[in-house]
C-alpha cells in the first residue's frame, strides 16, 4: 500500500479539492464507461447478441451449413409444440426436476442438522459431503458408471451379498432415470448442504436459550425455531435447485446418453441434437427460447415470493 | 486485517465459544446416535471416490475381474497411471484445461473488477440501468444461448480455438455484482486522501482498493476457476479437434471411442480430478465462506 505521499503545495490541494461538480460528472461519465467497457464488449457480444440473435433465429429455417437463413415466421415454433419429442423431453426434464430436488432438500437439511449438532470432527464431514461438488461431470459420470455397471459393478455386488438379484440400472428404462437421480444427489448435495449449515449457525442461541427455560425439548425446539427460522434459506435452495435441475444435460448425456429409448433425455439434449447433430440450428432455438420462459417465470416467481417476504417483515 | 483481530472480543465469538464448551464434553445418546448416522452416511459419500482408487489401482485383468476382489492379490499397480500419462491425450488435455481456465479466471477478474469499481465509485450516466441489466442477465441460463453462440463463434471464426473456448465464459454478471456490493462496502475516505495526493483512480485501484479486497478476490478466483475447469457443455460444443480439447470433454470421447478399460477410465477420472481436490484441501475456509455467504457457484 505504498500510494504517493509527496507533500503538495497548499494551492495544489485547493486546486485538486475544487473540481468543480460539473466537471466531476463528466469525468464520471467518461470513466464510468471506460471502466466497464471491457466487461460490456464481451458482456453484448456473448450474451446480449447472443440471446437476441437466438430469439431472432427462431423465426428462421436457418440450417447449421448457413442455408435458408430467411424469415419463416411462427413455423418453428407451431412445430415445437406440436413435436412429442418436446414434450418428452420436457416431461423427462419435469420428473428429473422432481425426483432430485425432493432428496437435494430434504437429506441436506438432515445433513446439516446433524453435523451442527456439534459432533467433532466438523472438517472431515464437511469435506466428506462436499468434495462430490467439485467434481467435473465427466468424472463423476465415469465413477458411477462403473459403480452401476451389471456385473462389476459395486453396487450390484453388494446388492447381491443381501439376497438382490443384479439390476441393469443405467440400460432399464424403470431405472435409469432414478440411478441418473442418485448419481446427482450425491454429486450436488454438498451446495445445499453448506448453504444450510450457514443458515443454522446464523439461528441467534439466544431464541433456544430462551425456549429451554419455558421447558421446551430439543424436538420442540427444533419445529419451533429451526424450522421456521430456515425458512428464507429454503425457498432460496428450493428455487437455486429446481433451476438447476432443470437445466440437466451433463451426466444424463454421459451416462445414458439419454436412454434407453429416449427415457432419460432432457430437453436440452433434445436442444442439442436438433441444432447439432440434425444441423436445424432455427428450430432448437425455438425449443431453446421455449425453455427459457419457463425458467424466467420461475425466476420471476421467486423474485415475487421473496419480495413479499421482504415487505412483511 | 480489522476483520481477522476483531473476532477474538466480538460477542459473536464469545456465545460460540460458550456454545462449543457447553456442548463438547456431553456426549449424550443423542449425539452418539446422530454421530454414527454421520458416520454411515460419509462412507456411503466417500465410497465412489475410494473405489474408483481402487480400481484405477489394478491391473485391468485385475478391474475387469468377477467376482469382484477388493484388495487385488497381485498387489496395487500404478500401470494405468503410466499408460495414461505416457500414452494418448490426457496430458495434452490436462494442460488444455489448466491454459483456459487461468486465462478464463484472470481476465474474469479483471474486467468484473473494473465494472465493479466503476459501478460502486463513478456516478456516470446510465449506471443505474447498467446495473440493473447486469442483474436481470443472471437469470439467462447460458445453456439455451448454445445455439446462437456457436452461430456467434462461427461469425468470429473462434469455432476449434482457445478464445473460442475462453471468450465467453469471462462474463459473469454474479461475480460483478459481488465485487460491487464488497468495494460499497470499502471506506471511501481511504481513496481521497490518495485523491488529494493527485494520485489516478487506476492507481487508487491497483494500490488501495484491490488489497483491501483480497479475501473476495481470491473467493471469486477459486470459484471462477472451478466452473472453468469443470464446464462441459461449451467446450463439447465449440471443439471438436482433439488437441484442443479441455479434459472433461476429452476424457468423454476416449470412452466413447473406445468402450471398457475400467482401470484406466478411472485412473484418467482420479487425474482429472486430483487438481481440484488440492485446490479444495488448501482453500477448503475460502470456498465454504463463499457459498456460505453469497451463494455464488462455479457456473
Amino acid at each position: 500500500m505504498s500510494v504517493d505521499t509527496r507533500t503538495a503545495t497548499p494551492a495544489a490541494v485547493a486546486r485538486a479539492t475544487r473540481p468543480s461538480l460539473s466537471r466531476r460528472r463528466r469525468e464520471d461519465n467518461v470513466r464510468g464507461w471506460l471502466y466497464c467497457a471491457p466487461f460490456l464488449v464481451a458482456f453484448v457480444t456473448f450474451l446480449l447478441w447472443p440471446t437476441v440473435y437466438g430469439l431472432w433465429m427462431s423465426f428462421t429455417g436457418r440450417s447449421l451449413t448457413g442455408a435458408n437463413a430467411g424469415w419463416i415466421g411462427f413455423a418453428n415454433w407451431s412445430e415445437a409444440f406440436a413435436d412429442p419429442e418436446v414434450w418428452s423431453s420436457l416431461a423427462n426434464t419435469a420428473w428429473f426436476t422432481v425426483l432430485s430436488t425432493i432428496p437435494l432438500v430434504l437429506i441436506s437439511l438432515a445433513l446439516a442438522v446433524l453435523v451442527n449438532l456439534g459432533i467433532p470432527g466438523q472438517w472431515f464431514w464437511r469435506l466428506s459431503f462436499f468434495l462430490p461438488f467439485l467434481l467435473a461431470s465427466t468424472v463423476v459420470s465415469l465413477f458411477w458408471k462403473w459403480l452401476y455397471n451389471p456385473q462389476l459393478g459395486l453396487i450390484n455386488d453388494l446388492l447381491g451379498k443381501i439376497g438382490i438379484d443384479p439390476i441393469p440400472w443405467l440400460s432399464d428404462p424403470n431405472t435409469a432415470m432414478h440411478a441418473v437421480v442418485i448419481t446427482t444427489v450425491w454429486w450436488t448435495i454438498g451446495f445445499n448442504f453448506l448453504l444450510y449449515l450457514a443458515a443454522l449457525q446464523n439461528i441467534p442461541e439466544q431464541l433456544y436459550e430462551a425456549a429451554s427455560l419455558d421447558g421446551a425439548g430439543k424436538w420442540r425446539q427444533f419445529l419451533s425455531i429451526t424450522v421456521p427460522q430456515l425458512g428464507p434459506t429454503t425457498v432460496l435452495v428450493l428455487v437455486l435447485q429446481i433451476l438447476a435441475s432443470l437445466k440437466v444435460f451433463d451426466q444424463i448425456y454421459q451416462m445414458t446418453g439419454g436412454g434407453p429409448a429416449g427415457a432419460t433425455r432432457p430437453i436440452l439434449q433434445y436442444v442439442y441434437e436438433a441444432g447439432f447433430t440434425g444441423y436445424r440450428l432455427g428450430y432448437a432455438s425455438a425449443i431453446s427460447y421455449i425453455f427459457f420462459f419457463l425458467i424466467i417465470g420461475i425466476s420471476i416467481g421467486y423474485l415475487v415470493i421473496s419480495s413479499r417476504r421482504t415487505v412483511k417483515s | 486485517m480489522t476483520a481477522q483481530a476483531l473476532p477474538r472480543t466480538s460477542p459473536a465469538s464469545v456465545t460460540q465459544a460458550a456454545r462449543g464448551g457447553n456442548r463438547r464434553p456431553r456426549p449424550t445418546a443423542g449425539r452418539v446416535v446422530a454421530l454414527v448416522i454421520l458416520a454411515v452416511l460419509a462412507i456411503a459419500w466417500l465410497a465412489p471416490v475410494a473405489w474408483a482408487l481402487l480400481t484405477s489401482l489394478k491391473t485391468e485383468q485385475e478391474a475387469a475381474a468377477f467376482p469382484i476382489t477388493l484388495i487385488p492379490a497381485e498387489g496395487f499397480t500404478l500401470d494405468a497411471y503410466i499408460t495414461t500419462l505416457s500414452e494418448g491425450m490426457v496430458p495434452r488435455w490436462a494442460w488444455n484445461s489448466l491454459l483456459t481456465s487461468s486465462a478464463i479466471t484472470l481476465i474474469t477478474v479483471t474486467i468484473s473488477a473494473l465494472a465493479g469499481y466503476a459501478l460502486s465509485r463513478f456516478d456516470f450516466a446510465g449506471r443505474k440501468m447498467l446495473l440493473a441489466v447486469i442483474v436481470a442477465s443472471i437469470m439467462v441460463p447460458g445453456q439455451i444461448l448454445i445455439v446462437p453462440l456457436f452461430q456467434q463463434m462461427l461469425t468470429l471464426n473462434m469455432v476449434d480455438t482457445y478464445w473460442g473456448i475462453i471468450l465467453p465464459q469471462v462474463i459473469a454478471a454474479p461475480m460483478v455484482f459481488i465485487l460491487k456490493k464488497f468495494f460499497d462496502q470499502i471506506p471511501r475516505e481511504l481513496e481521497e486522501a490518495a485523491l488529494m495526493d493527485g494520485a489516478s483512480r487506476l492507481r487508487i485501484l491497483l494500490q488501495i482498493v484491490l488489497p483491501l479486497s483480497r479475501p473476495i478476490l481470491g473467493a471469486v478466483s477459486i470459484f471462477v476457476f472451478i466452473g472453468a475447469w469443470n464446464n462441459f457443455l461449451w467446450p463439447f460444443i465449440v471443439i471438436n479437434k482433439s488437441e484442443l480439447m479441455t479434459l472433461p470433454v476429452g476424457l468423454q470421447t476416449v470412452i466413447s471411442a473406445y468402450g471398457i478399460q475400467y482401470a484406466a477410465n478411472m485412473a484418467q477420472a482420479m487425474l482429472a480430478a486430483l487438481p481440484l481436490i488440492v485446490l479444495f484441501l488448501f482453500f477448503q475456509r475460502q470456498i465454504i465462506k463463499g457459498i456460505s455467504t453469497t451463494g455464488i457457484t462455479g457456473t
